[in-house]
């Protein structure tokens, strides 16, 4: 066997494969990496030739999945190698180990550029490669012009330009712009003319991400592209080399009649004709034959050929035919076709009306439901899922619940929600919903998601017939020995609401329903108990006259649980047995749950969302989405309950309250996210997952103050990073509040973001970093960046905001807006309504703090970039600190103070639990950035720390405020704090904030070298014995 | 974008090739390739060549001891795909001669570079052989 042209790199890989285990091959790769790190440091250069070979070496480790992290230089360097070989090599081991966004990429493009201009065409294709796998927005900028230019060059041979074709869609992909329409579509009209096949594959692909985005500039492609599919029908002129197992270009035919499927739609009939008439010689002239590869190719065109026709909406007969042949498909023995067959079969439900025909083939598709392959499962189910109405229903849902028991894990999910998406959609008559969704529950409880038992409460709450009979069969569900634990959920949540309906059959008094319940209690889980607690309140006040019997045995129930450790049960106990108490009254407070307002299915959400993945949909997919979502329920946004949103608890600054007619939701994302990114959707992608989730959750009934505690709960958990950061981009006026659902909605979000423009950077740790310092970047996206720079004077300061306009076009509808908590005074100047391209503008702001408080200024500000509006708010870092000067105080002064504010409201002691373990010095630093000035040696105890600042605002004179934090070297968790100032709000909100600042500061907003200005350590010649004093004091 | 990426992977797991046309970390390839490759090796012959992950496709094929597996967006022809492979395959057959394992391993540079001239940005670019091999043999020619 020959080896390669570099020895090195072969022992290599051959040690690498001698290698008898893990181990010993890390510690093979870890001595190369030394070696290969010290050869590029050494002093005297490497020749080309070593660089290529250790660049290979690199890309090799790289494969087997070690981390690459030096040398990037060195592939880099060696695109600008005089030879062949080596530049070949830097292209290509550039392209595998930086990502778009590397900063040696940057260096490297004067270089690209100088290849692609150049004129050795061997050059100029390694180098279009590249920017064609790896180019990002800067190569688009400065590289756009040249490569159209190769592309269209006549005196270009075909080796470059179909690279130049390839490259331009990746430019183009990074910024649309760079294409520009009118003239181009003419141009790509000329391209499609092309004899050579090479250039034609690759300018088709351009074609198809073109149209994707607008066909309407490119109609005169449309006949083209019929022209191509023609030529390669009829095999005119199609080199031997093109030829595969006999059939001209396979993947042209298959990439053209995609493009076609870009277009609405075709009114010419001449060409609708011609094309027609080769879509049925391929819909009728491919046979099966015996040889794999040729078979594979022939039926590849037929597929697309299949979809071509599809999308057409050709006539009755043609798509029978089309039915046909698809129903013969997925009959085959051959699996590749029967995986094809039942895909296809899925596609051309969502288009066509064709469903009488397929449910001819549903015994058909029942039996792949079983094969052996879990791809051809999926499909069966996708299809049956599909075809499903109000005729078949019944069928097909019970087949999926008996396959349920035999189907393996991973699909169990999908097939338990797809059956209760079914059941409800479809549902014959509302009791036999019931009874699938309970036998959904009981064959795969684990696969059961929340949303699916609480959709089955909210139809039983809202049909009043139904009660009866869920009741009853929850009841029923409860005798079997070993119920799932959702079962047990659902069960206890009909049970407490309709089993006084049941009261005369045998088994169902209230204390026999109640004993059967409570017999689960030791099974369940925390989250279930409190449901369960809610029964046994809601049988109590069903069961009259009162049994005095059974109120003992639920209230000791009730008692026991008053001190439970999980805040969610201990209040329930507490508030039941107070309430329970009450006699009458409860019968007002524990009523029914009134009926839900009608709402789409969250079921149905889920599985629409689970769709949307890919930027370039196929015309197909997103005419199917559009029929989708007609059928849908109309949505009603509201909260289940209507019950105010509050402020999460882990919400790092108080947001200032809104005037009460301001929106809802507006508060409700600031408190979430810490500045929202709001985009404006032309069509809402409705996300209403709190209403669902938390609708059957709150079980007290009307709004209480139960309800309001849960509401909090499910905020507190936004605290969640990066969660929180999703959450940040929601379309307006939506309720998005579930952790448990963030996937979910990433996908929907990430979607948008796709669509719009997402904000670079953090906008939560930018803000941060300005609480510290003060001028730096607020916000920044893809069009504009804000900057802000600030001055602070005792109560006063003066804020600039830069905004900069990245594009080359101007940035229109500009908007800003202030919402000014209460304590701050702030006049903004005015804002122009338009930025010019590339231009900066900067608007001044005062302000003036009136008195102590946390809350924060925000800055609502929007923009029109295209057509897409961009709407964001931010907070203005404008917080607490800022008012602060750092003073350094005597010994003497300072207990003085110390003890003249002698206890609450005017000095304030706080144990402070799930602290951020700091160092002392840290929390020094941290301090001293957030101008509080830390006095050394004030406290005698080493472990603790003393801190002194100056507050100024309007309506307080300057004020003293004074701060001891005690902490525990053993449990860097906690610590004690006390604040002592001359005013009550003063210390409260120092306090607060500094809390605030200790329990979740982010990483990002560590304070840099802390260098306070005046912050100075006291003179230690001034303290006679300061241990004893504080120790005295304290 | 149709095509993700592309591995050569034999049947004890080990990548002999890899080539990504979307920007994943190091910590994410492996993740990756360890599922997918999971995914495949279990499959047996009567098994279709299509096998669904996240919201892709795998398209794969083997080989004596090697299993090429190329991911695909969901829309993609899959068959087209498959076929793709195999035109890989009779490409490396003709240059190597009856390729193996062993060639694709240690001469790493020269699959890269054959499929630097099949695939780029997730597009196929050319599909003959000719052309395919004409800057490889240029090359052997000149060293």
């Amino acid at each position: 066997m020959a080896l390669s042209g570099m020895r090195g790199l072969s022992v290599f890989i051959s040690d690498i494969r001698n290698c008898p285990n893990k181990e010993q091959e890390r510690l093979r790769v870890d001595k190369e990496l030394g070696n290969i790190r010290t050869r590029f440091k050494s002093e005297k250069g490497l020749t080309h030739y070593e660089k290529k070979k250790y660049v290979w070496k690199m890309l090799y480790i790289h494969m087997l999945g070690y981390d690459v992290d030096f040398g990037h230089m060195e592939a880099v360097s060696l695109i600008s190698a005089p030879k062949y070989p080596e530049k070949q090599v830097g292209y290509i081991v550039t392209s595998s180990l930086l990502n778009e966004n590397h900063d040696f990429l940057r260096l490297a493009i004067n270089t690209v550029r100088n290849d692609i201009i150049g004129r050795n065409e061997t050059f100029q294709c390694l180098a279009l490669t590249m920017v064609g796998n790896i180019g990002g927005r800067e190569f688009s900028e400065s590289l756009a012009p040249d490569v159209q230019k190769l592309l269209i060059s006549s005196s270009c041979r075909p080796l470059v330009r179909k690279k130049a074709a390839l490259c331009l869609l990746r430019l183009y992909r990074k910024n649309p712009d760079v294409v520009n329409i009118d003239g181009w579509a003419d141009r790509m009209a000329q391209l499609l003319d092309e004899r050579d096949l090479g250039v034609l594959t690759s300018s088709t692909s351009l074609l198809v991400a073109l149209v994707s985005n607008n066909h309407e500039a490119y109609w005169s492609c449309l006949p083209k592209c019929v022209k191509i599919l023609e030529r390669l029908a009829r095999n005119q002129d199609i080199p031997q080399e093109y030829t595969y197992y006999g059939i001209p270009s396979p993947w042209l035919q298959v990439k053209a009649m995609r493009a076609l499927q870009y277009f609405p739609t075709i009114e010419d009939p001449n060409i609708r004709r011609s094309l027609f008439e080769v879509l049925q010689r391929i819909l009728m002239g491919t046979d099966v034959v015996k040889n794999v590869n040729k078979n594979n190719a022939s039926h590849a065109v037929l597929f697309e050929a299949l979809a071509l026709v599809m999308h057409l909406d050709a006539e009755k007969e043609m798509m029978s035919q089309c039915v046909a042949l698809l129903g013969k498909f997925i009959a085959v023995r051959e699996p590749n076709i029967r995986y094809l067959g039942l895909e296809n079969m899925s596609r051309m439900l969502m288009v066509t009306d064709v469903h009488d025909s397929i449910k001819r083939h549903q015994a058909q598709i029942i039996t792949s439901l079983k094969d052996p392959d879990i791809s051809i499962r999926r499909r069966a189910l996708d299809l049956l899922y599909g075809m499903c109405d109000v005729s078949n229903a019944k069928d097909i849902v019970e087949e999926l619940l008996q396959y349920l028991s035999a189907a393996d894990f991973a699909m169990r999910e999908e097939l338990s929600l797809k059956a209760a998406i079914l059941a409800e959609k479809f549902a014959p008559d509302l009791s036999w919903y019931v009874d699938v969704i309970l036998q959904l529950i009981d064959k795969a409880g684990d696969f059961v998601s929340d949303d699916i038992w609480f959709r089955v409460v909210q139809f039983v709450t809202n049909n009043e017939d139904l009660q009866p009979y869920a009741a009853a069969k929850a009841r029923e569900y409860l005798d079997k020995p070993a119920i799932h634990e959702t079962m047990v959920k659902v069960s206890a949540y009909l049970l407490g609401e309709y089993s006084h309906l049941l009261a005369r059959r045998p088994g169902c008094s209230p204390k026999e329903i109640f004993s059967v319940i409570h017999e689960k209690l030791p099974t369940v889980s925390t989250t279930t108990i409190p449901i369960l607690l809610s029964t046994y309140a809601k049988i109590l006040m069903h069961t009259q006259p009162a049994d005095p019997e059974l109120q003992k045995i639920v209230w000791a129930i009730f008692n026991k649980y008053e001190s439970c450790i999980d805040v969610e049960i201990q209040q329930r106990a507490v508030e039941y047995f107070a309430l329970s108490k009450k006699g009458a009254a409860l019968m007002d407070i524990l009523a029914e749950m009134p009926k839900f307002p009608e709402r789409q299915s969250a079921l149905l959400k889920k599985a629409e969302d689970a769709e949307v993945d890919s930027a370039e949909q196929s015309a197909i997919k997103l005419r199917a989405q559009q029929q989708m979502s007609n059928a849908l329920v109309v949505t009603d946004q509201r909260p289940a309950n209507g019950a105010p949103q509050t402020v999460g608890e882990l919400s790092l600054v108080k947001i200032p309250s809104m005037s009460g007619d301001q929106h809802a939701s507006t508060d409700q994302g600031l408190s979430q996210a810490n500045g929202t990114l709001t985009t404006v959707d032309p069509q809402p992608a409705s996300v209403d997952l709190l209403g669902d989730l938390l609708g059957p959750l709150a079980i007290e009934g009307p709004p209480g103050a139960a309800v309001q505690f849960e509401l909090n709960a499910v905020s507190g958990l936004e605290g969640v990073p990066s969660s929180a950061d999703y959450a940040a981009i929601v379309p307006v006026g939506e309720q998005t509040n579930t952790v448990q659902l963030m996937n979910l909605l990433e996908h929907v979000l990430m979607y948008n973001a796709m669509l719009f423009k997402q904000p670079i950077g953090n906008i939560n740790e930018r803000f941060y970093a300005l609480c510290l310092k003060d001028s730096g970047v607020l916000y920044e996206d893809p069009n504009i960046q804000i900057g802000i720079k600030a001055e602070w004077r005792a109560h006063q300061g003066r804020l600039v905001l830069f905004l900069g306009n990245k594009n080359t076009s101007p940035l229109v509808s500009v908007q800003a807006l202030i919402l000014p908590p209460v304590h701050l005074k702030i006049e903004l100047s005015l804002v122009p309504e338009t930025i010019p391209p590339r231009a900066q503008v900067q608007c001044p702001l005062e302000l003036m703090n009136l008195h102590p408080s946390r809350d924060v200024a925000v800055l609502e500000f929007s923009y029109k970039f295209g057509t897409n509006m961009v709407n964001v708010k931010l907070r203005l870092p404008a917080v607490l600190n800022k008012f602060l000067q750092p003073i350094s105080v005597s010994a003497e002064e300072f207990f003085l103070q110390w003890r003249s504010l002698s206890g609450p409201p005017l000095k304030l002691q706080e144990v402070v639990r799930g602290v951020k373990p700091l160092s002392l010095t840290e929390m020094t630093s941290l301090f001293n950035s957030f101008r509080l000035t830390v006095c050394p040696g004030l406290d005698p105890n080493p472990n603790n720390l003393v801190a002194s600042t100056t507050f100024y605002s309007e309506s307080t004179r300057p004020m003293l405020c004074l701060i001891r934090i005690e902490t525990d070297p053993a449990d860097l968790t906690q610590l004690r704090m006390t604040v002592a100032s001359g005013d009550p709000t003063l210390t409260f909100e120092l306090k607060e904030f500094i809390k605030e600042q200790l329990v979740s500061i982010p990483t990002a907003s560590r304070p840099p070298a802390p260098a306070p200005p005046a912050a100075q350590p006291t003179n230690p010649a001034a303290l006679t014995d300061p241990g004893a004093l504080l120790a005295g004091l304290l | 974008m149709g095509i993700r990426f592309i591995l050569m992977v034999n049947k004890q797991g080990q990548t002999r090739l890899a080539q990504y046309y979307e920007w994943l970390t190091l910590e994410e390839r492996r993740a990756l390739e360890g599922e997918i490759v999971r995914k495949c090796l279990a499959r047996n012959d009567q098994q279709c060549s299509f096998v669904e992950h996240r919201n892709y496709k795998i398209v794969y094929r083997r080989y004596a001891s090697l299993f090429f597996l190329v991911g695909v967006d969901n829309d993609e022809n899959e068959l087209a795909i498959l076929e793709f492979i195999h035109l890989l395959v009779e490409t490396m057959d003709r240059h190597f001669g009856n390729v193996c394992e062993l060639d694709i391993m240690f001469h790493l540079e020269k699959a890269h570079f054959m499929l630097e001239e099949m695939v780029m940005n997730g597009c196929i670019v050319e599909t003959s052989k000719c052309n395919i091999l004409s800057p490889i043999q240029l090359m052997d020619k000149t060293s």
